[in-house]
């Protein structure tokens, strides 16, 4: 059987073209004299050839596979070109990222009906994603060893975009650590992009956060706290047994914000809260009240 | 090990990481041996104007464990009791990094001397 994904990939490869290359040029990615358009059309096209190609068949979130040797090479290929070229590790990683929301977008369009799909299927893209990310920043700290203690540290500091997963949902997942001015900048992020939205509810995933401490905690409560007086609410995702035990010996307080083991958990639990307000609105509405 | 920079927080964790890891700790032992050198660097930094850790493996017999010592030449800390409370705190902070790091290990030791500076040492045995 092929993969959903894989359906999606090979259903829509121009439209996912199309609106990757649009996420990356509005989203703030270099477009100066590093990269040229063409060339950039051109890798884009090539890597959603090969993605399509790698997830046809098997397990998507391992990355290691002779399924993904060649989408491996060519992400090997195009790091090793743009570290010389002096880009980022964290802006090459964000050509992957930049992936998702269009590729999410799709996801939820084709199963509009089968939610529990959607989560599932957003689930593994976003492990298979960020795997492949990170693969980007690996190669990037082998071509340039001799800066190679920096770019780990700003491996770790890294954060992907927030997405849209649903009407009025979005998510943003979190990778590394979050003790840095860094965390600042998402937090607003996060903030603005529910304005835009029109968002309802926010999923922060941290599964990608290896060391939950007081100062991640008190910045996570605060980015809670800031989501609600927008009008929108904030469920935690990814909080690992090992995370929950180490919080409660800490003796941090997480008794009010909404926490979900995964982010299939979380959307699940989102889906239901907008219905409850929907319902409940249409029923204000037939008995006359609103 | 240094702790000067926020940075260098991010390698005392990995540090921290590495050897419970290889002292074959459980992961439920590694992130709460983690989260307490966390906590502890970062009073380093931010309280005591820096200084460094110092990590080190033991064996006891069968036992074995990994000791660390956070040691800065800082302010000091003029009242240990009160600094070790839940939720006190004279920065910003949450207040409950000393009190939790010393619920996270097994062995917890403070010694502080106002004007010259704090050692923290923790351990934790597998
Ligand atoms: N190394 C240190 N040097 C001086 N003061 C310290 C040091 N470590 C902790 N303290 C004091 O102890 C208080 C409590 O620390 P902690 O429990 O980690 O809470 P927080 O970091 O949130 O303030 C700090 O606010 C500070 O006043
Ligand atoms: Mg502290």
């Amino acid at each position: 059987m092929t993969t959903r994904i894989h359906a999606i990939l090979k259903k829509y490869p121009s439209e996912l073209l199309t609106e990757w290359l649009n996420v990356m040029t509005t989203g703030g990615m270099r477009r100066d004299a590093l990269m040229k358009e063409a060339e950039l059309r051109e890798q884009c096209a090539e890597f959603l050839r090969l993605l399509t190609q790698a997830t046809e068949q098997g397990n998507l979130t391992d990355i290691t596979g002779a399924s993904f040797t060649q989408a491996r090479e060519m992400l090997e290929r195009l790091s090793r070109s743009r570290s010389l070229q002096g880009f980022s590790p964290a802006e090459t990683a964000t050509f992957i990222f930049s992936l998702k929301q269009p590729l999410f977008d799709r996801l939820r369009g084709e199963y509009a009906s089968q939610p529990q799909v959607v989560a599932e299927e957003m689930w593994t893209a976003t492990l298979l994603l960020d795997r492949l990310g990170l693969y980007t920043t690996e190669v990037h700290q082998r071509a340039r060893e001799e800066v190679i203690m920096r770019q780990q540290q700003e491996m770790l500091e890294l954060s992907t975009p927030v997405v849209q997963l649903w009407d009025r949902i979005v998510c943003l997942p979190l990778i590394g650590t979050l003790d840095s001015g860094r965390t600042q900048t998402v937090m607003e992020t996060l903030l603005q992009r529910i304005v835009e939205t029109g968002a309802e509810i926010a999923i922060i995933d941290i599964t990608g956060v290896p060391t939950v401490d007081t100062l991640t905690a008190q910045h996570l409560i605060k980015t809670v706290t800031a989501t609600r007086l927008m009008g929108a609410e904030c469920v935690i995702s990814g909080i690992r047994p090992q995370i929950a035990q180490t919080i409660v010996h800490l003796g941090v307080d997480l008794a009010g914000v909404v926490t979900k083991s995964s982010v299939a958990g979380a959307f699940n639990w989102a889906l239901k809260r907008l219905n409850q307000t929907i319902s409940a609105q249409q029923s204000l509405r037939a008995s006359g009240k609103a | 090990m240094p702790i000067r920079s926020a940075q260098d927080l991010v390698l005392v964790r990995q540090a921290v990481r590495t050897w419970s890891a290889e002292l074959k700790f459980s992961l439920v032992e590694q992130t709460k041996m983690v989260t307490a050198a966390s906590e502890l660097a970062r009073n380093t930094l931010d309280y005591g104007r820096g200084g460094h850790v110092t990590l080190e493996m033991l064996q006891e017999g069968l036992r074995k464990g990994l000791r660390l010592s956070f040691e800065d030449k800082g302010p000091g800390i003029p009242d240990i009791d009160l600094a070790l409370r839940d939720g006190y705190t004279s920065g910003g902070g949450m207040g409950l990094g000393l009190g939790g790091a010393r619920r996270l290990v097994n062995e917890f030791d403070i010694v502080s001397k106002v004007g010259e500076g704090t050692r923290v040492t923790v351990t934790r045995w597998k």
